[in-house]
């Protein structure tokens, strides 16, 4: 047997076996430490074959008929293996599986059910992501992104006893299935325009030029709106913060490495067919450009430590759409990737955190390098590598992107992103400053995380630099951009941290001072509120949904249900009226009936004449 | 005599057996008055055997009578068992199939 034609097969199966067993098995779900060691046990292996296929290198298509029909089938699944998808499956699996060691220790106080459940999950969702990486086709994509939105929303919802958790996770799962609305109109359209929903074959068609399809913009736009409810773009960035209620891992895989950056996959996966329509290009890029400005605006006044980082997620997902937009996939796949293992080492290290002091405001930590001393080293490392430091890795790609920017002559856009990189320098070390060496007390007694914590967290540090380096070393085809790039990216991020410094170590510059200059003080105001955006949407919510409901149910209560009970009150009444017929008493009957044959004679007498 | 009178005697005898029936408040009366309907037939029945030269006529009068002595005692019998449980025979009070 050819191993390596099966690898990806194995990849995609081990987790799906893992959550079948766990699903079906119920003793083995509730036994909850054993059901994720399953899980982990899947996961590893699937990564050892993750890292098989990624070293293998060949590009691969597996396919089996899905939908028959008479001119041959309708729709297939299978794998499409090349550099992308190996390069995904890779990050996929070694973040999940890194996360669920990391949960072992972080969910160690739930009950055994639950912890059984969240694997359940966790598995879940690793076949989910996997099958959408892999996918050959937009049915198959459409279908797995449906899943891994799914899986968003029963992990979101973990702690569904909490009313905040719950309603979070219905918000994300709504205003993603928004974006999704467009995403299966645009296939579907593309199919009545192409006749098949195949990768490949929509891009030969594509290199052909034989793809000159009346209203191609507007199904690229389509399938586009999917990618922004997934990757959280503006103005369907909403559910991201909100969505941070869910257990700290799962943000770290889900809300941060793997599930919101399918967007950007979709994109980079489609961008022969994104090549063809320019202007649908263009507006990814100055929508990704305005939003990673807008989150690191927001990030920058947030007191919740995950909701920085989940603010910051939004800003590196417009980094990368903004990329995507610019034509410049390679960067924006890279800092894809890049992205994932710090933003999960970020991730994770705040849940470290949170696992010490138990809280998520950072005005309530402080001094915590002096008890945290590892967790906090590594959590300057994902810092540093977010802020955009060389050697690390997130130097590199963010400056991939902004070449790739810059490249595509996309001046305000590139202006957009400069400013972002600054703001996420100061945003970042702002968290740091506060939480690790602040003056305020961290209430109980913090300490160091166990190793089942710390390793993960070592584990993605140490990438985190070695991918750095290694880019560093390769240099080549990153680096196009001009000159000066570098050198101003570098500054704009020591000027981000040094501005935090000033403001949050040395207290040379008071913050409340600082917000309450004239510009910025307006800024500040918008950017605690939001923006308005949360507002606008529970508004039309409030108004336009409940408004439609509430008429609905008008219709319902007074108007169906009125010619009801008109009914059923008349049947009642005349039922009434001719139960009196029912004396109970025989001889009445007897009247009735002698009554009765009276008039047959005498009908029957009038009648012979 | 005529066929005729006797008809009429039938319909007379019938009509003051219904009279009795609907008339009647003591469940006996009743069972009273549909003794002299019955016997009303029985009278059809004797005289069209009669003036017809049909047997069939008799036999089936004798079948009327042996049944209505039956109905009879059925009859008292329910009678009887009504008034050990609600200690009236009154017609206008036993109601308990009132709608």
């Amino acid at each position: 047997m050819d191993l390596g034609a099966h690898a990806p097969l194995l990849v995609l199966g081990l987790p799906f076996a893992a959550f079948l067993l766990l699903a079906v098995v119920a003793p083995l779900r509730r036994a909850g430490r054993a059901a994720g060691a399953v899980s982990i046990l899947a996961a590893a292996v699937a990564l050892v074959a993750a890292l098989g296929v990624w070293r293998d290198g060949a590009r691969r298509t597996l396919t089996w008929a899905w939908i028959p029909a008479d001119g041959g089938p309708m729709a297939t699944v299978g794998l499409l293996v090349d550099p992308l998808s190996s390069a995904m499956l890779v990050l996929v699996t070694l973040v999940s599986l890194l996360v669920q060691v990391y949960s072992l220790a972080y969910l160690a106080d739930e009950r055994a059910p639950s912890l059984g459940r969240y694997y359940t999950y966790q598995s879940l969702f690793a076949f989910s992501m996997l099958g959408l990486v892999l996918s050959p086709s937009f049915v198959q994509m459409f279908v797995f992104w449906e899943l891994v939105g799914l899986c968003s929303y029963l992990l979101i919802g973990y702690w569904y006893e909490r009313p905040s958790a719950a309603r979070a996770a219905v918000k994300a799962f709504w205003i993603t299935k928004l974006g999704d609305l467009g995403f299966v109109v645009g296939i579907v359209m593309l199919w009545g325009a192409t006749g098949t929903f195949e990768f490949q074959a929509l891009f030969t068609k594509a290199q052909e030029h034989a793809l000159a399809i009346e209203g191609l913009g507007t199904i690229m736009f389509l399938i586009y709106l999917g990618a922004v409810g997934k990757s959280a773009q503006f103005p369907l960035h909403v559910w991201l913060p909100d969505a941070m209620e869910g257990p700290t891992p799962v943000s770290a895989l889900i809300h941060a490495a793997t599930m919101v950056t399918a967007g950007v996959f979709l994109v980079a996966r489609a961008q022969p067919l994104f090549a063809l329509t320019p202007e649908v290009l263009t507006l990814i890029g100055w929508v990704g450009a305005f939003t990673a400005l807008l989150a690191a605006s927001m990030a920058c006044v947030e007191g919740d430590i995950k909701r920085v980082l989940a603010y910051s997620t939004v800003s590196q997902l417009g980094y990368m759409m903004a990329a995507a937009g610019a034509g410049a996939a390679y960067a924006s796949v890279l800092h894809l990737l890049t992205h994932g293992l710090f933003k999960a080492l970020l991730f994770l290290g705040a849940g470290a955190v949170i696992h010490a002091v138990g809280t998520n405001d950072i005005f309530r930590m402080g001094g915590l390098f002096r008890v945290m001393p590892q967790t906090g080293v590594l959590f300057i490392v994902g810092t540093l590598a977010l802020a955009g430091l060389p050697p690390l890795a997130g130097f590199f790609s963010k400056e991939a992107v902004l070449a790739g920017v810059w490249e595509a002559r996309m001046t305000w856009p590139f202006l957009m992103l400069a400013l972002t990189a600054f703001l996420t320098a100061f945003y970042m070390f702002r968290v740091v400053f506060i939480a690790f060496f602040g003056r305020a007390r961290a209430p109980g007694h913090p300490h160091e995380a166990p190793w089942l914590m710390r390793g993960p967290l070592w584990l993605l540090a140490v990438l985190t630099v070695l991918v750095g380096l290694r880019l560093g070393l390769a240099g080549g085809d990153a680096q196009h951009g001009p000159g000066w790039l570098a050198p101003a990216s570098v500054a704009w991020a020591l000027g981000g941290i040094l501005l935090a410094w000033a403001t949050y170590q040395r207290r040379a510059v008071d913050p409340a001072r600082l917000a309450g200059t004239f510009p910025l003080s307006l800024l500040d105001f918008l950017a605690r509120r939001r923006y308005g955006l949360d507002a606008l949407y529970d508004g039309l919510y409030r108004g336009f949904i409940l408004g439609f409901s509430r008429l609905i149910g008008w219709i319902d209560r007074y108007l169906v249900d009125g010619v009801l009970n008109f009914l059923s009150a008349g049947t009642l009444r005349a039922g009434d009226l001719v139960r009196r017929i029912q004396s109970g008493q025989a001889q009445d009957y007897v009247y009735g009936v002698a009554f009765g044959v009276l008039l047959l004679f005498v009908w029957a007498q009038w009648w012979r004449r | 005599m005529s066929l005729y009178a006797y008809l009429t005697l039938a319909a007379l005898v019938f009509a003051i057996g219904l009279f009795g029936v609907l008339t009647r408040r003591n469940a006996v009366g009743l069972l009273l008055g549909i003794e002299l309907m019955l016997n009303a037939v029985n009278i059809n029945l004797v005289a069209f055997a009669r003036f017809r030269a049909d047997v069939a006529g008799l036999v089936f009068t004798l079948f009327t009578i042996s049944i209505t002595v039956a109905e009879v005692a059925v009859g008292l019998a329910i009678v009887i068992a009504i008034f050990r449980v609600r200690r009236t025979v009154e017609a206008d009070r036993l109601d308990l199939l009132r709608g």
